[in-house]
């Protein structure tokens, strides 16, 4: 088992009476790229501010290498920081930006030349060496604040949204990039994000923040296919989410009809939520089917087309699905056991 | 069209009040009137490096360095205490240097004097302390406590006002990068206060260079800048082409230090800038 590097426990932040963290146990492994995935505000970014050291917690401690760190100042903790507005700073040009960490180390300069060349080719910033970080693009700043960051080779490396301003190409090579970085260097990453996709494709394990609280931890395909409540479930991709009520072990029963699922050890006559990936559904004839509806909207996506299915009782079907049904038909929708998850409702845990 | 309209009263304001004077002084410079009438000559210019008045330009020079320097170093602390996050009662501090300033110049400066008398308030309270008295009125000292008591907000406030626009983000990445709080101040802090820096010693250099009425109450005549050189010229002695040129030398020697100065200050944006 590998060893944990950096852990919070019990770990709680207060701004004025208001928690911005509750509660938090946390245990991130060396080498692992963790990503702490949430809505705006839940977070995140206070959590982050912990560990590098910026704030201390209300209550709670926070370790690394199983000593606490309460006390260490942010200038001696092996940890650095990609700050989410980029903190450049403006008086040094790009090159020196990066350098900044090393001459710090007292580092000579033919070797500080070497590793922020480097940097350089990594981010792709070649030939802008002299140039003065106010008058880069915003996707050029958040390059050099990740570069600055990197060449520091720390043992752990904070990412507040380092992705955030770079277009699509851009952030697919940089994605691709930093996870090979963290893998050859052997860097822990505590990546913050709210791109759910970046999440499932970048992360060893990702942490689902709610409201300042831990919703899930765990893979991303445990996250995806497993969610723990409705919120996991609804963050991580689209999902249909009903109310039903669990009528006996493997057998939920909504919309007035009764479907076989794969879920037990609720209470008999508990009320749940229903959760149905819209990519589970099936486009069927209305004959027969237990969920009927009518489709009322129809986009194409590019790999599948989005249909809203309006079903009798008014609810909205969201229905992923290759095939297509034109506008006003009537259809059916069919599904397995296996796409039902049965979820607690929240509060009642 | 309309621009240019609208820019005719200042356009007016400027030629009355600054090119007329500057032109009429450059005038009374570079001319000599004797009874044979008026001439173009520079008697008046040779006349002001003898070495009577060098000594005063001199004194002025560094008596206004000296001020200038012990605003720098009094005034960066206390900037940078206003600045800081954990300070509090920012406002109430900034009233404190702004408040004096409210006042009239004359009124504060003669204010020092009774302070600083023989039998003044100062000396009073030494005296019942039991210690030795204090005798600067009428030295060096006191005019550069009157130029630093004066002019100390000018430095603190612009250096003040870049300090507080430095984002706190950009000190937590440094301290991030291994920085302790030393580092942070002289490799980032610093660096980007020296605009404020820049025009806090211009502003207190220029007055502190040209002042006559510091000099004359606290130095008590004795001490003569080239400020009360100028006013002799001009009020006692009536040799308006003698203070002329002595006023257009100042005016060099400030443009050539502003000039010095904007220098360090574009320094880093224009060398970055390729
Ligand atoms: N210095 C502060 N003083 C008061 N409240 C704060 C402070 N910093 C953060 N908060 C509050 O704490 C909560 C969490 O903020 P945080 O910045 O961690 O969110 P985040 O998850 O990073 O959000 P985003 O995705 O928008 O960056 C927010 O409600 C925020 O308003
Ligand atoms: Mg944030």
């Amino acid at each position: 088992m590998t060893e944990t590097i950096v852990q919070l426990k019990e770990v709680s932040k207060l701004y004025n009476e208001t928690a911005a963290l509750a509660g938090i146990n946390l245990k991130i492994k060396r080498n692992e790229f963790v990503t702490l995935l949430g809505p705006s505000g839940c977070g995140k970014t206070t959590m982050l501010r912990l560990i590098g050291g910026f704030e201390e917690p209300s209550s709670g401690d926070i370790l690394f290498e199983g000593k606490d760190i309460s006390n260490v100042p942010p200038y001696k903790r092996k940890v650095n920081t990609i700050f989410q507005r980029y903190a450049l700073f403006s008086h040094l040009d790009v090159y020196e930006n990066i350098a900044f960490g090393l001459r710090i180390k007292k580092m000579n300069g033919a070797a500080i030349k070497e590793k922020v060349g480097r940097m350089l080719d990594l981010v792709n910033l070649n030939g802008f060496e002299k140039r003065n970080v106010d008058s880069l693009s915003g996707g050029q700043q958040q390059r050099v604040a990740i570069a600055r960051a990197l060449v520091n080779e720390p043992e752990v490396l904070l990412l507040d949204e380092p992705l955030a301003a770079l277009d699509l190409k851009l952030r697919r090579e940089m994605q691709h990039e930093l996870k090979n970085m963290q893998k050859q260097l052997g860097i822990t990453f505590v990546f913050v994000t709210h791109d759910q996709e970046e999440a499932l494709s970048m992360s060893d394990t990702v942490v689902v923040m709610k409201d300042g609280e831990i919703q899930q931890i765990g893979s991303p395909e445990m996250i995806y296919n497993e969610p723990e409540n409705a919120f996991v479930a609804d963050f991580i991709g689209e999902s249909n989410i009903i109310d039903g009520v669990m009528l006996q072990d493997r057998l939920v029963e909504m919309g007035g009809e009764h479907f076989a699922c794969v879920d037990e050890g609720f209470d008999p006559y508990e009320p749940v939520d229903v959760v149905i990936r819209p990519e589970d559904l099936r486009l069927t004839s209305s004959q027969g089917a237990k969920l009927r509806g009518v489709v009322r909207s129809v986009t194409f996506l590019g790999v599948h087309y989005e249909m809203i299915v309006e079903a009798d009782n008014g609810f909205s079907w969201l229905v992923h699905s290759t095939l297509m049904e034109p506008v006003n038909t009537p259809v059916g929708l069919e599904l397995e056991p296996m796409d039902i998850h049965i979820m607690r409702k929240a509060g009642k845990r | 069209m309309k621009r240019s309209s609208a820019m005719a009263p200042y356009l007016l304001w400027i030629v009355f009040f600054t090119v007329v004077p500057t032109l009429l002084v450059v005038y009374y410079g570079f001319t000599q009137s004797g009874p044979e009438g008026t001439h173009w000559s520079l008697s008046n210019f040779t006349r002001f490096f003898e070495p009577i008045y060098l000594r005063v330009l001199w004194r002025s020079v560094y008596l206004a360095l000296i001020s200038t320097s012990i605003c720098l170093f009094l005034g960066y602390p206390a900037a940078m205490i206003m600045a800081g996050r954990a300070f509090t009662r920012k406002n109430a501090l900034l009233l404190l240097f702004v408040v004096p300033m409210w006042m009239n110049f004359l009124l504060r400066t003669y204010a020092w004097l009774t302070l600083l008398e023989r039998n003044g308030f100062i000396n009073l309270i030494l005296g019942y302390l039991r210690l030795p008295s204090l005798n600067i009125l009428y030295t060096n000292s006191a005019v550069v406590l009157g130029m630093v008591y004066n002019f100390l907000p000018f430095m603190v406030l612009p250096i003040y006002s870049v300090l507080s626009k430095i984002d706190r983000r950009v000190l937590e990445a440094a301290q991030d990068l291994g920085a302790n709080s030393w580092t942070v101040f002289w490799r980032v802090i610093l660096p980007l206060s020296l605009p404020g820096v820049v025009s806090g010693i211009t502003m207190v250099f220029m007055p502190a260079l040209t002042t006559f009425v510091i000099s004359r109450l606290l130095g008590g005549g004795q001490f003569t800048l080239i400020g009360n050189l100028i006013e002799q010229q001009f009020l006692v002695v009536g040799d308006w082409g003698f203070g002329s040129a002595i006023s257009l030398v100042m005016m060099l020697l400030i443009l050539l230090s502003m000039a010095l100065m904007s220098f360090f200050e574009g320094d880093e944006r224009e060398v970055s800038l390729w």
